[in-house]
């Protein structure tokens, strides 16, 4: 771990208060570490400049990757290596490769984005978390500020643009 | 004033803010559980036992116990299997199709519906399991996998094998997707852990949460996963009763070689699985007392939907009627004739009763709003629906080419205790989640509770207020 990380933690009560102070504090030129919340907040990721998730991409190259794998199985065990005359159907016969092939990739696609999404977000079973407020799961909406990247303000200086920005109350978080 | 828009009723009643979310959901987790859940238990372990022993004397003397013969070969086996199949349909229809057609109704019932899918899937994957008779081939058998026989593969072009691959899928994307739901409700669940001292259960939660916390990049990406599993789920939800009806449909057996099959199933299992949930959140609703989560608004459009697909299910079954006379094909005609004057004629009007005329009492306002009308009419359709999928089975089979094979079917004790061995299952396994898994989505039903729920309503909208008053 680093050595000691100092965190100023303002905590919000209502999602469209937090979402116009976030834009008012970045205005401000203070660096936000994360905000963490009970559910998700919508527009919250754009007001905090965050880019789209690619996620998309990843789940359709599963996905891609899910359908060659089905025909490549179905066309080499059937067609090539042990060709069977079954209803009179030519032995590479497409249709009906088709709802397995369909089904391998729906498969691969959910359960690659799925683990990517995990690993892209650190999460993992045997994770304990750092909490800066036990209330960000229940109802409140908790700003991290990392000092390390604020150098140029003062603490008392961050904790009033927090304050102004709507935090109902601002509070100080070491982790070792 | 409690009125929170003229054009919808509020989703979440009782004046709920977002801590009480979390504390009228977690509560049932963190306490013990009640008289009642126990009672639950006891009965449908008896259950449970019993069919264990059915299911142990099964694979130990072979499918010879059951009461099928030469001519029926799928009775209540194959019934049982797509029932169940069915049941499930309406846990993955609430959390992705609803969710793609942003329908905020369905938050406080998703979780609970997606477990019933899944225990519904298991459920019904044990009776062909149970039917290929030896067990523990039958994976080998169903699966391409390199084997003995040379390099013997198993066979594409057959619909029991897209069956395999439509169920296993089907039950894998399931309970991932209810899984990826429950993460940020688990660590609600640590982190009051935590503030009340209790470490073990706030690291076993911790290790179910995936040490979740909630930031926003977190949650942006976690709606970007919900939203595409929701586009991945609802084409599968359509395949794979479309499948269970290809292995019926793609047969040249008369009363099964049918086109309307497909959409037919998927009507039926979407009627089924509603009414199932209708069954069981009655239930759940007031044995946890979530009144106010699972309001009568819900059930209301629960019951619009069980309108809908029970319909669909209805003119299925008279355009089946019109074209086995229509088509002339005599041994088709037999078949439904036979269905509707036969020997079985007592469960195809059973069917036509439960599933074509009582879910049209839903028209009726009151029935539809009414609890204990719902809870009988749920069950009623559930009966109908097992009906349904025995005449298309048992009346095509008994009765086939050759007159001298016509047969009865009769089922035996083995047959029944199968049965009873999956509501065994079922029940034992929902009660356990509903114990010890928050019943509720707790996130999205708190993203919710300032434009859904009654509280804000009259403090917070003033614009809703002038809208009230031009109303009345």
């Amino acid at each position: 771990m680093d050595a000691e990380k100092n965190y100023l933690v303002g905590v919000f009560d209502d999602e469209d208060v937090l979402l116009s102070g976030v834009t008012s504090i970045r205005e401000s030129g203070v660096k936000i570490h994360e905000v963490y919340s009970p559910f998700p907040v919508h527009g919250l990721d754009e007001v905090l400049g965050y880019k789209r998730s690619r996620l998309p991409i990843a789940a359709f190259l599963f996905g891609l990757t899910g359908t060659s794998l089905a025909l490549t199985m179905q066309i080499w065990m059937l067609g090539y290596d042990w060709p069977m005359i079954i209803g009179g159907k030519n032995f590479v016969s497409l249709p009906p490769f088709i709802p397995v092939t369909f089904e391998l990739t729906v498969l691969l696609s959910a359960l690659g984005m799925v683990a990517t999404f995990m690993i892209v977000s650190d999460l993992k079973p045997y994770r304990w978390p750092r909490q800066f407020d036990l209330r960000s799961t229940d109802d409140k909406h908790v700003m991290a500020i990392d000092l390390a990247l604020n150098h140029g303000k003062s603490k008392s200086e961050i904790t009033s643009i927090l304050k102004a920005a709507g935090a109902s109350e601002v509070n100080e978080k070491n982790f070792e | 004033m409690q009125v929170s828009s003229v054009v919808r009723d509020p989703l979440v009643t009782g004046g709920k803010t977002v801590k009480d979310v979390s504390h009228d959901i977690s509560r049932q987790v963190e306490g013990s559980p009640t008289r009642l859940w126990w009672m639950a238990m006891a009965v449908s372990s008896v259950f449970f036992a019993f069919g264990f022993y059915c299911v142990c004397t099964l694979l130990w003397n072979g499918v010879g116990v059951w009461g099928l013969n030469k001519t029926v070969g799928w009775a209540w086996d194959i019934t049982n299997f797509v029932w169940w199949v069915g049941i499930g349909h309406a846990g993955t229809l609430i959390s992705a199709i609803l969710l793609l057609f942003r329908q905020r109704w369905r938050m406080s019932i998703n979780r609970a519906a997606e477990a019933m899918t899944i225990f519904a899937v298991i459920c019904a994957a044990t009776f062909p399991l149970m039917h290929m008779g030896r067990l523990w081939l039958g994976f080998y058998w169903a699966l391409p996998l390199p084997n003995a026989f040379g390099s013997l593969w198993a066979n594409f072009n057959s619909p029991l094998l897209w069956d395999v691959f439509a169920i296993s899928t089907y039950f894998t994307v399931s309970l991932v997707f209810w899984y990826i739901g429950l993460i940020p409700d688990f660590a609600v669940i640590r982190d009051r852990a935590v503030v009340q001292g209790n470490m073990l259960r706030a690291n076993v939660y911790n290790a179910l949460s995936f040490g979740w916390q909630g930031g926003a990049k977190t949650w942006m990406r976690y709606e970007s996963v919900a939203l595409i599993l929701a586009g991945l789920s609802t084409p599968l939800v359509l395949s794979v009763h479309t499948i269970v009806s290809m292995d019926f449909a793609t047969s040249v057996i008369p009363g099964w070689h049918t086109t309307i099959f497909p959409p037919y199933f998927v009507a039926g299992a979407i009627f089924s699985g509603f009414a199932m949930v209708l069954t069981l959140l009655l239930v759940t609703r007031v044995v946890f007392k979530l009144e106010d989560y699972i309001t009568i608004y819900h059930i209301e459009l629960m019951n619009i939907i069980i309108i809908v697909t029970g319909s669909v299910v209805g003119v299925a079954y008279i355009t089946e009627l019109f074209i086995s006379w229509y088509s002339g094909v005599e041994y088709e005609g037999y078949a439904f004739y036979n269905r509707v004057q036969g020997p079985y004629a007592w469960a195809y009007w059973s069917m036509m009763t439960c599933n074509v005329i009582s879910p049209q009492l839903f028209w009726i306002k009151k029935i539809r709003t009414s609890i204990a009308a719902t809870f009988i009419l749920s069950i009623i359709v559930n009966i109908g629906m097992w009906f349904e999928r025995f005449v298309i089975i048992v009346t095509s089979l008994h009765r086939d080419y050759v007159p001298s094979s016509w047969t009865m079917f009769h089922p035996t004790m083995y047959d029944i205790g199968e049965y009873l061995f999956t509501f065994g299952l079922f029940f034992c396994a929902f009660l356990l989640f509903a114990k010890f898994f928050p019943v509720i989505n707790m996130a999205e039903v708190k993203s919710i509770i300032k434009v859904g729920s009654e509280r804000v309503a009259a403090e917070e909208i003033p614009v809703m207020e002038e809208s009230n008053d031009t109303h009345h």
